[in-house]
């Protein structure tokens, strides 16, 4: 079962914008964690206020910090809970920062409970409601396994397990029988299949991203210079007041967002700080934030109020739309007069299709997360190959561990994964 | 009336098996009978001349840090050294001799007489006393009992062994050799269903035959690396070995006379190693090479013969005079002896538990080939397992179930008694999980601590292993607080540890496997150590990321593995179970968690049920 050895954290409250978010970390080293991010380890079980930094000093947020002591906490173990502001940009930073501890991982969804339950903090009726969601939850993933094995994912599935099975055969026999006759070209002969494994495999993670848009919502940035317009077009398009518009740059210190449905799909518009000098800390904390997000959102409008100006922060596929069109009478938008708006709409539903329409065989996030672990492995493993023949045990650790994401992805299941399952999916003795 | 004798374990067979197992027994305070057919068969090489190789090499480090034979007999024995597989990582570095046969076996003679809790008992084992579920002894065939409360069975190929040369079969445990075929019948009627396996080795060549003139020499390594941790350089004469090929003459004569191959003849129902062919299988399954290499072997400094490695056959033996003839440098070699296959008896090894028990009869104990294994490494590693715990049955003591994560003997344990054997069992580095921490380097800093925890570590090893450790800990700790600046790990391209301005010496080494760098580096930290912990630091330094992570995986693995299951528990409360589960649970009675999850029918649910049980007990306690 589950390691006790390791430390854990994850956002604990709802996932999106609340007031207050709480950030949980189990485990031996959710001191150390607490340490890192606050300064000190307050007195277990007492509220105390902490600034937060990451760990090159810069600064988070401010929050209340709550230790509990080995025995004393929900998970049994050391813990300690950061209750922070709710904002998306500010969770993200804070559990960014706790990863960055040596030893912490991300939870696994429901391994709270899980480990609440390892430590004998569940009662025997919890125990005995559960025996009878295994039996049905093994039922179902055998049975999710199979209908996965049947289609066209076991056919991807099967080739992945050839061509690692071959390329890991050759690995293994130039370390076991490098004293037989073995052909002099191994390298070439082990690399081939390993290209075609991670080519497969990123494929279909690219389809990843058409899941994730379909289940999250398809994020658009809005960027560009103060006072380009941004907050403008935003209310325009979310027809109402969401962010504060006004003619002073720099008004928009903090991302806003907002939800809408765009050709049937859920979007997300951020509308991000202007790019300038910032004239204050505050501002220029507001401007890294927005330009970050940005790099992270699906699309980007780059908006300009002037012709001249050269575009920043973009990538390939994204839109550069000329702004207050009212003013100057050209090409381009109006927020004020809503010309050019209906036309911004068809544009980004077709990027959004464009990109809901690279599918996977796969659907799940399990699936994908072991895609993921399957393609890191096998990069690892591409470089250390080329780095010469005295360290192929590595390169082939790299492929063992590949392998095992695969043979998890064909379903075989063992009593961990079914836990992991029911404590992900059901409220258990809470 | 006949004699009766009692000892504390009973060791039937004085190959590498038995003797290893006799030994360790006795360093733990037993008294030993060893019994053998003749005094000459101990510690004889039946096949190669060689100890280690890839895999097998960690196989006798592992047996060397529990302070067994084999490491300091070969090394005795060693005429030539090679560090195979040295281009590649130390992870699977294989280090094996070329052993004179007679300095290996002089050698193993003189330590077994030279034991004072060891006696030789020269005689055929016939029957294996049991009384009830116990073994009560063994009967020889002259009619004398040798009695003890644990036996160890070491039969290596002699149970029912029958050689075959073309169409001709004999009886004999290898050749000149009896078998063992009473006491093949008898372990039959205690464990029941046996099975069949085959192996085989080539012609023996006289060396004064050989036109060597002719021949590519293959020297042994300029800085030889020993098995044994406890010795620094080699101590026979070193020799080289001959490298000649078949050619396509030679495939023509064999193919000519496949039918007359003892395997084709219809004799053989045992099942030979996939990966130690016969040169019959070679030319049929590799058709399209014309050539395969064969290494001459010395088999000593005075022996005037030579093992042709690489050309084991059981074809008739004036097929084999013909097709050797047409090897470059064997044109006029003389036969000494001919190559063979031998077939013999073998118990499947899950009828076994992991301390190399037979389940079900207390004190008798199975090592060796009589499980399924190939090799004398493989033998001699379950002897020491064997010998161990037979021992801690009759003169108390810990038992001892070696561990996969542990060591490259668990991983062979572990595979032999939960997967069974289908063709010869040999090590290979890529069963081992754990293969980049469980090095030929550092088998005395995994197993000697829990060799001398189990008694079997003499004092000097201890005092030369202490001083080892404290060495390499003050080199590790004097790297760890040298630091290095950002400017040195740019210089060398490497990348800074994360979020650094400047790493330790110990973080820059883990970077690359460097030794030359090591070797010539001018850092006082480095430039104070001596070679052998200069690369014991490189090599510890650059594994040690790997490392973490395999403890890390192996720490998630334990903690369902080594959480207890109380004593007594009574099944039948736990109402959630189903009536079977309940009962197998009972009489199962396993102890811990990862045993009761092999128990057949064991479902999730329940297992989850029965952790929780657990969980429930301990809060209550």
């Amino acid at each position: 079962m589950r390691p006790a050895d390791d430390t854990i954290v994850a956002l604990a409250s709802g996932r999106g914008k609340a007031g207050v978010a709480v950030i949980r970390v189990s485990g031996p080293l959710a001191w150390d964690v607490c340490a890192a991010l606050a300064g000190d380890v307050p007195q277990p079980r007492k509220a105390s206020l902490r600034r937060l930094v990451d760990q090159h000093g810069q600064f988070l947020d401010e929050g209340l910090v709550l230790t509990f002591s080995e025995g004393q906490s929900f998970t049994g173990e050391q813990s300690c809970e950061l209750q922070v502001h709710g904002g998306i940009a500010v969770v993200t930073a804070v559990l960014r920062a706790c990863l960055d501890v040596d030893g912490v991982r991300t939870a696994e969804p429901g391994e709270f409970t899980k480990r609440a339950f390892m430590a004998g903090r569940l009662t025997l009726p919890d125990v005995e409601a559960l025996a009878d969601l295994i039996d049905a939850e093994t039922e179902g993933q055998r049975r999710q396994a199979q209908a996965i094995l049947d289609g066209t994912a076991g056919r991807l599935i099967e080739e992945l397990r050839q061509d690692l099975l071959l390329c890991r055969s050759m690995i293994e026999a130039t370390l076991d029988f490098s004293d037989e006759e073995l052909p002099t070209d191994m390298e070439s002969l082990i690399r081939a299949p390993m290209v075609r494994v991670r080519e497969t495999v990123e494929a279909q993670l690219r389809g990843r991203k058409s899941a994730e848009i379909v289940r999250e919502g398809f994020e658009i940035a809005i960027i560009g210079r103060v006072n380009a317009g941004k907050s403008s077009l935003m209310n325009r398009l979310a027809g109402r007041e969401a962010a504060i518009t006004s003619d002073v740059e720099g008004t928009t210190r903090d991302i806003v967002e907002v939800r809408m449905d765009i050709g049937g799909f859920p979007v997300i518009l951020l509308d991000t700080a202007g790019m300038r000098e910032a004239v204050d800390t505050v501002e220029q904390i507001g401007i890294e934030r927005g330009l970050q997000r940005a790099k992270a959102a699906h699309l980007r409008i780059y908006l300009k109020s002037t012709v001249d100006d050269e575009p920043q922060g973009l990538q390939p596929g994204d839109l550069v739309i000329l702004s207050k069109r009212d003013l100057h009478g050209g090409e381009g938008i109006s927020s004020l007069t809503g010309e050019g708006i209906e036309e911004l709409l068809a544009l980004i539903e077709e990027k959004l299709s464009q990109q809901v329409s690279v599918s996977s065989v796969f659907s799940r996030e399990r699936h994908f997360d072991m895609l993921a672990r399957c393609r890191d492995s096998v990069v690892e493993a591409e470089s250390i190959l080329g780095k010469g023949i005295h360290t192929w045990d590595l390169a082939a650790e790299n492929l063992r561990s590949a392998s095992m994401a695969v043979e998890a992805l064909a379903g075989k299941i063992d009593s961990e994964d079914v836990l992991g399952a029911i404590f992900g999916s059901f409220c258990i003795g809470k | 009336m006949f004699h009766v004798k009692h000892f504390d374990v009973i060791v039937i067979g004085a190959g590498h098996a038995g003797t290893e197992a006799a030994l360790a027994a006795a360093r733990r305070g037993a008294m030993v009978a060893l019994v053998s057919f003749r005094e000459a068969d101990l510690g004889v090489m039946s096949c190669n001349p060689a100890i280690g190789g890839i895999g097998k090499g960690h196989l006798v480090r592992e047996i060397d840090a529990m302070d067994g034979l084999m490491g300091v007999a070969g090394d005795y024995s060693g005429i030539q050294y090679r560090l195979l597989n040295r281009s590649r990582g130390p992870a699977v570095w294989g280090p094996r001799v070329q052993s004179d046969r007679s300095r290996y076996s002089a050698f193993v003679s003189r330590v077994v007489k030279a034991d004072p809790r060891v006696q030789l008992v020269i005689g055929e084992a016939t029957d294996i006393v049991i009384e009830g579920t116990k073994v009560g002894g063994v009967v020889l065939g002259d009619g004398t009992r040798l009695v003890s409360p644990s036996v160890i069975v070491t039969s290596g190929t002699f149970l029912r062994g029958r050689i075959h040369i073309g169409n001709q079969v004999e009886t004999g445990g290898r050749v000149d050799a009896d078998p063992a075929d009473r006491l093949g019948r008898r372990i039959e009627e205690i464990i029941g269903q046996r099975g069949r396996l085959k192996t085989g080795t080539p012609a023996r060549l006289r060396s004064s035959t050989i036109d060597w003139d002719r021949l590519e020499r293959q020297d042994g390594d300029t800085d030889p690396v020993m098995l044994s941790f406890m010795n620094k350089r080699p101590v026979a004469r070193q020799i080289a070995c001959g490298v000649t090929a078949t050619n396509e003459r030679t495939h023509e004569i064999i193919n000519a006379n496949l039918h007359l191959s003892a395997m084709r003849q219809g004799n053989i129902e045992g099942v030979g190693p996939r990966y130690c062919p016969s040169i019959e299988d070679k030319t049929t399954r590799f058709a399209d090479k014309s050539s395969h290499n064969i290494f001459l072997e010395p088999e000593g400094l005075d022996s005037d013969l030579v093992y042709p490695n690489g050309i084991s056959t059981s074809l008739p033996a004036d097929v084999q005079d013909a097709f050797i003839r047409t090897i470059t440098g064997l044109e006029s070699v003389e036969i000494a002896r001919y190559g063979y296959a031998i077939e013999y008896d073998f118990f499947d090894p899950r009828a076994l538990l992991k301390t190399l028990a037979v389940k079900g009869i207390e004190g008798l104990f199975l090592a060796g080939q009589i499980n399924g294994t190939t090799g004398y490494e493989e033998a001699a590693a379950q002897g020491l397992v064997a010998g161990i715990n037979a021992a801690a049955l009759s003169v108390g003591g810990e038992s001892w179930t070696p561990d996969r994560t542990e060591s490259y003997i668990g991983v062979m344990i572990d595979d032999l008694v939960t997967r069974g054997v289908n063709e010869p069992y040999r090590m290979f580095t890529s069963r081992a999980e754990m293969r980049l921490t469980l090095r030929p380097d550092n088998a005395d800093q995994r197993l000697t601590p829990i060799a001398t925890r189990l008694g079997v570590v003499s004092g000097k090893r201890q005092k030369a292993f202490a001083e080892k450790m404290e060495k390499l800990e003050r080199a590790i700790g004097s790297l760890q607080s040298t630091r290095v600046s950002k400017e040195d790990f740019e210089e060398f391209g490497r990348p800074l540890p994360k979020a650094g301005v400047s790493g330790s010496l110990h973080d820059f080494l883990r970077l690359e496997l460097d030794f030359e760098a090591v070797r010539n580096s001018q850092n006082p930290a480095l430039r104070v150590l001596d070679a052998d912990t200069q690369s014991q630091v490189v090599i510890e330094a650059f594994y040690r990321p790997y490392v973490e992570r395999q403890t890390r995986e192996v720490q998630q693995l334990r903690t369902m593995d080594d959480v207890a299951i109380p004593h007594g528990l009574d099944y039948s409360r736990f109402a959630s179970l189903s009536a079977e589960l309940q009962q197998k649970l009972s009489q199962a009675q396993p102890t811990t968690m990862a045993e009761a999850g092999r128990l057949e029918g064991m479902t999730p649910a329940a297992m989850l049920v029965l952790r929780a049980h657990i969980g429930l007990l301990r809060k209550s306690a």
